[in-house]
């Protein structure tokens, strides 16, 4: 029940393909902080297409994968959320803080190319 | 009628055989009779003004048919071949305008037609008239109840049918450009049709990759606290699937509503009328302008 | 064409909590609610099940068809068997929404529950009732009540 992670370049590609237990998400979140520092990954992409619901553990894990891989240098972006999904995500009003989303991969590396130009902008 | 009364003696044990005879006599009676009676039941069916969408020798086929499988339900006591004449003639009828109380009316119409002629042939012998009756009545009864609610039931459907097709065709979301969508709303908003927008506005957000949404509620005069709420959870939905959303035509009374309602309008992006929202949605297409990406997501 | 009346879920390990919810969804689904509606129940339950996990590690989950004139809903009655809770009202609270430790996905279940209620003390396991309802539109009414009377 393990999630296939690609790398491509400095992008971790994690790509949910059916439910999750909660042991098999606490297993993603452990799996990409670990590689995230063996490879010096800059972005992360978790793709939760398949996901028809998303409650308040997966959301908090989610989130706690963004914080930590923030903290080793590395942005999550969240792809793939169904419209019921973010219905319910809404209704249930977490705060999902610093979690960014995007439609689909190819947004989501638009916005993370985006955000790592701004970044290298603000240090020069 | 010497051979049922004869049975007199046995009628208590025997009942269901005594009715079963009975019955086959009065349907083979009301066969031999089918001419004459179907020609009443049809000048009564004018008389009354209903069937006033079909021509006369619509009515004639259509009339010579129904009390077919009529005097058959009547033999037969099964209501199967009835149910599926009925949703056939209804399916055949419904299009051309035919009411309910119509079909109704003719059915019941036929049901007095044939006990009228019961009566006058068995008036004579009102013990027997009576056991007529009693075997004539049940039956006839459950005949007109199925064909009405054959009717009604393949009215019910051809409804679902028709609501579900103008749903497919009204498509609220248009699509402007490659990632620019709008959603005009108009009219009074309740619950029901919000849900419905916001699940419609949604998909699109899906279906069209779209980056910026337009909600333009310019003909929207009030808002109540419930509708509000779904409007800003919209927004935040919207921000989740990746997408930005500006609400565009918000007048300064609905303005006031939201502040007095202690809606969160931080989340609102709101730009003036319909033409500066699809500006600023160009502008935020082309990134001159930063996305929401950029901003708090969704805080509780 | 008849709805079981009534689904007993065990709970008694994280595995279970999926399936319970796809059960939710699927009776959800099977009395006419919405997709959105499907997923708000679904979510619920789960966000309801982990707590019985967490907080009394085993417990059951009840789903019942409810079926009133002019609605019908959903009924999701968890029940546990655990140390109960002390102030409910506390555990109603926030601390759900920042994600302090676990936090209870009770507010979170109410939030996308019509009704939402809690039995519980110290000691005495802790039984949590919810419902989602849908309302029948007129057609739908109309053929129920034929129904009934035909049979």
């Amino acid at each position: 029940m393990s999630v296939p992670i690609l790398r491509r370049g400095e992008l971790l590609i994690a790509t949910i393909q059916s439910a999750l237990s909660d042991h098999g998400i606490l297993e993603l979140r452990d799996e990409l902080v670990a590689r995230v520092g063996q490879f010096r990954s800059r972005g992360i992409v978790i793709d939760v297409t398949a996901l028809d619901v998303v409650d308040s553990f997966v959301a908090r894990s989610l989130r706690t994968i963004a914080l930590t891989a923030r903290l080793r240098g590395a942005e999550t972006v969240i792809v793939g959320i169904q419209p019921e999904v973010a219905i319910a995500l809404v209704q249930l009003q977490l705060d999902l803080q610093p979690l960014r989303t995007a439609l689909d991969l190819d947004e989501a590396l638009q916005l993370l190319r985006r955000r790592t130009a701004k970044r290298n902008g603000d240090r020069g | 009628m010497e051979a049922i009364q004869a049975d007199t003696a046995q009628r208590r044990s025997d009942a269901p055989a005594i009715d079963s005879a009975l019955l086959r006599e009065l349907v083979a009676y009301l066969r031999q009779e089918r001419a004459a009676l179907r020609e009443e039941w049809a000048s009564r069916i004018t008389d009354a003004h209903l069937l006033g969408v079909m021509a006369p020798d619509e009515i004639f086929s259509e009339t010579m048919a129904v009390y077919d499988t009529y005097v058959d339900a009547l033999e037969t006591g099964s209501v199967e071949a009835l149910q599926a004449y009925a949703r056939d003639l209804s399916e055949r009828i419904i299009p051309r305008g035919v009411e309910t109380h119509e079909v109704l009316g003719i059915v019941l119409l036929l049901r007095d037609v044939l006990a009228r002629s019961l009566f006058v042939r068995y008036e004579s012998d009102p013990a027997l008239l009576a056991r007529v009756l009693d075997s004539y009545e049940p039956a006839a009864n459950r005949i007109a109840v199925t064909v009405g609610v054959s009717f009604v039931d393949e009215r019910e459907r051809v409804i679902r049918e028709q609501q579900a097709a103008i749903r497919e065709l009204s498509t609220p979301v248009l699509q402007v450009r490659d990632g620019l969508l709008i959603l005009p709303i108009i009219g009074g908003l309740d619950t029901g049709r919000a849900r419905q927008l916001t699940e419609q506005l949604l998909a699109s957000v899906q279906a069209l990759r779209a980056k910026v949404v337009v909600i333009d509620i310019t003909g929207v005069a009030t808002i109540d606290l419930t509708v509000a709420n779904h409007l800003v959870q919209t927004i935040k939905a919207t921000r989740l699937m990746g997408a930005t959303a500006i609400i565009t035509g918000l007048s300064s009374e609905i303005a006031q509503t939201l502040v007095d309602f202690g809606v969160d309008v931080s989340m609102i992006r709101s730009v003036g009328d319909l033409q500066g929202g699809l500006e600023y949605a160009e502008r935020l297409l082309e990134h001159t302008v930063p996305l929401d990406d950029d901003e708090a997501s969704l805080a509780g | 064409m008849a709805i079981e009346a009534e689904h007993h879920i065990s709970i008694t390990s994280d595995d279970d909590i999926v399936p319970a919810r796809a059960e939710g969804r699927a009776l959800a689904e099977q009395l006419g609610f919405s997709r959105i509606d499907a997923t708000l129940i679904a979510t619920a339950i789960s966000e309801i099940a982990r707590n019985i996990l967490v907080y009394a590690g085993t417990g059951d989950v009840v789903l019942e068809s409810r079926h009133e004139s002019g609605r019908c809903g959903v009924s999701v009655v968890a029940h546990d068997s655990g140390p109960g809770i002390c102030d409910i009202d506390a555990a109603m609270k926030e601390g759900f929404a920042t994600g302090d430790g676990l936090g209870l996905g009770l507010p979170g279940a109410r939030r996308l529950m019509d009704e939402f209620s809690i039995d519980s003390a110290p000691g005495q396991g802790t039984t949590v009732s919810m419902v989602k309802w849908r309302v029948r539109d007129d057609l739908e009414r109309l053929r129920s009540s034929r129904n009934g009377r035909g049979r």
